[in-house]
């Protein structure tokens, strides 16, 4: 497994925690809601493919809440500032929840330097009549065993007692995450309407047993983008990279091994 | 010291059983537990209440806010601010909302208050509160947002009443390009700003700053205390002393003829109170950004210190509420407030399930055993 390497860059007067590592075609992946620790498991694995990118969105994993930060779109125009900033083109842009989210704002407001965008349980849109979770109301535990569909999975997550350092990280996480998403809750009526900018191939990965985001929420997804494909993963909850990592890297390399050489 | 007739207006035929199911008796608890038959005599009944603590010389009626809850049946406090407006002829009317931050339009509550401060003839206290956590799931309002809207909404709302219209605002929640609420208020600057809380240290300098009266929700003595001396302190460090006019403690006060019958009729309509109609999980509470990461820790770990429900017992001893004859409430009365240093008791004179005979009999005995005891000196 190929070792990840933090460092802190600055985007403007930001600064941006960054954890890279590997060869090959640029990958951007944005973390969910549970910031980068959450998804740091599958990273190596991405490295091992990719010129693998994985920074800590602002505000999240202790880091102070940018005077600037208000909404997803505004997450979506600093990621630009970044692929800007570090010459980045033909990228293979992975978002999950949340980052899936940032990564379809930012496609849509602009696909030049992307190669592809891969949507993984994302939020963003509002799917009526199919009941998601209210993320707000569920205790930290409670999440946990939501977003796991195998039950000893979500256990030996909760054996882990966290530090009391993680716990406050945990805690200005969250509320950076209400910040973000909690009014309309986990989408914007606005991105729907302009899906059809995004001009790159795209994969939409879900769980078929998501009890967070409903595998509705991923055919709605790949309903409204034009040059769209969905993998949904059996037995599978609503972290797929977490809980099918091999068939999710599988999906993910078949996808953009398909998309033809990068720009 | 000036004593307040302080109503919380609970759907008191609430199955409490439903609400132990449940959970909570806030936002998930389902409106179908609501019998508009029996709900609309409660109001009544509980606005003839307002109006007899204003005969019986209570020196003001409060009313409140909360939204999506069966603990309190007023999410909009000027409704019935307005019903008593001309039936409470004496008395001053204290309207404690309303929560700021769930207002997309603050200027309405400039409106609306200085409607109700010209009806009365200048006798209304205007209440500003944050609402608690439950209200931002109720009112899709961002908790994280919270703070903020509420720092703009309560400058616009007093630039409205203080500065001559038309002007321009321009904040970052709220944008208006003409300030000019018609009418005025009664009371000259504005009414009487009161700001309870339940003891945010950010809340208490605010308003010891700006010299606005601060009101400590139900909470043991010793921590009304903690909070009024850290009011004073902070009224020391803006340049003057704090009278206790600025200090309003909120309590529930019970009387009958001895202690063990005070006790023994309170009690069950307490333990609703306590037990099922404030009880909610903490992600309701406490919403993330609702308020730093140090109260959240404290209140947190007070309340799971507080897991199992208090006795009535405890609640009396630890001075969260009075009950007893006569001679005990005054004497812990007179004690309490020797001690906290307030000039207003805030009290629910009903309080969970309690009915209306028993709710008059204690307004009554408050109003001849307790009251000429504690006049103000002339």
């Amino acid at each position: 497994m190929t070792a990840m390497n933090a460092s802190t860059l600055r985007i403007r007067d930001t600064a941006l925690r960054v954890a890279r590592a590997g060869q090959g075609q640029p990958l951007l992946f944005l973390h969910g809601p549970g910031g980068l620790a959450e998804s740091q498991a599958w990273l190596p694995a991405l490295a091992e493919h990719y010129d693998c990118h994985a920074p800590e969105h602002p505000g999240y994993g202790g880091a102070a809440v940018p005077a600037w930060l208000d909404n997803v779109r505004d997450l979506a125009n600093f990621y630009l500032d970044y692929l800007d900033q570090q010459k980045l083109r033909g990228v293979h842009l992975v978002g999950y929840d949340l980052g899936g989210w940032i990564a379809a704002e930012l496609a849509v407001r602009n696909s030049h330097a992307l190669a592809s965008l891969t949507l993984i349980s994302a939020q963003g849109i509002h799917v009526p009549d199919v009941p998601a979770t209210d993320v707000f109301l569920r205790t930290d535990d409670d999440l946990v065993r939501d977003t796991y569909h195998d039950p000893a999975l979500a256990a030996r997550v909760l054996e882990r007692a966290p530090t009391e350092e993680e716990l406050d990280v945990a805690v200005r996480n969250k509320e950076v995450t209400a910040r973000l998403t909690w009014q309309p809750r986990g989408h914007d009526p606005d991105l729907a309407k302009w899906l059809h900018r995004i001009a790159v191939p795209t994969l939409v990965v879900w769980g078929a047993n998501d009890r967070i985001l409903p595998a509705e929420y991923g055919r709605a997804w790949r309903d409204r983008i034009a040059r769209a494909t969905l993998a949904e993963m059996g037995d599978c909850g609503h972290a797929p990279h977490l809980e099918r990592p091999a068939e999710t890297l599988a999906a993910l390399t078949r996808f953009t091994a398909s998309t033809g050489s990068p720009a | 010291m000036k004593f307040f007739n302080f109503h919380l207006m609970p759907y008191r035929h609430a199955d409490l059983e439903a609400i132990q199911k449940n959970g909570s008796a806030w936002v998930t608890f389902s409106n179908r537990h609501y019998d508009p038959q029996l709900g609309a005599e409660l109001y009544h009944e509980y606005l003839d209440q307002m109006e007899y603590a204003d005969q019986l010389g209570f020196d003001g009626v409060c009313l409140n806010e909360h939204h999506q809850t069966a603990y309190g049946l007023m999410p909009i406090p000027g409704v019935l601010a307005g019903a008593l407006a001309r039936s409470v002829k004496r008395a001053r009317i204290a309207v404690l909302g309303r929560a700021l931050p769930l207002l997309n339009n603050p200027l309405m509550v400039a409106e609306e208050f200085a409607m109700l401060d010209n009806l009365t003839r200048g006798r209304f206290i205007a209440g500003f509160v944050r609402g608690i956590g439950a209200e931002y799931h109720a009112m899709g309002i961002n908790p994280a947002e919270s703070q903020a809207r509420f720092a703009e909404a309560h400058d616009l709302i007093v630039r409205a009443w203080t500065q001559p219209g038309p002007f321009s605002y321009t904040g970052k929640h709220y944008q208006f390009n003409y300030v000019n609420p018609w009418p005025r208020p009664y009371q000259d600057p504005h009414p009487p700003i009161w700001v309870p809380s339940q003891g945010s240290s950010s809340t208490i300098r605010w308003a010891a700053g700006l010299r606005y009266t601060y009101c400590q929700t139900l909470s043991p003595i010793a921590t009304v205390k903690k909070f009024f001396d850290m009011y004073r302190e902070e009224a020391r460090k803006a340049g003057y002393e704090a009278g206790r006019d600025q200090l309003a403690w909120s309590n529930c006060i019970y009387v009958a003829e001895t202690d063990e019958r005070a006790m023994a009729e309170a009690k069950p309509h307490l333990e609703a109170l306590m037990t099922r109609l404030l009880k909610m999980p903490m992600e309701m509470l406490l919403p993330p950004g609702y308020t730093n990461i140090e109260a959240m820790k404290r209140i947190k770990s007070t309340r799971a210190v507080g897991a199992k429900p208090q006795s009535v017992e405890d609640l009396v001893k630890s001075g969260l509420v009075i009950i007893g004859s006569p001679a005990t409430v005054r004497e812990k009365l007179a004690e309490y407030e020797d001690l906290a240093g307030f000039g207003t008791t805030l009290t629910k004179t009903q309080f969970g399930t309690m009915p209306d005979g028993m709710v008059r009999a204690n307004m009554q005995a408050i109003a001849q055993e307790i009251i000429p005891h504690f006049k103000d000196a002339a």
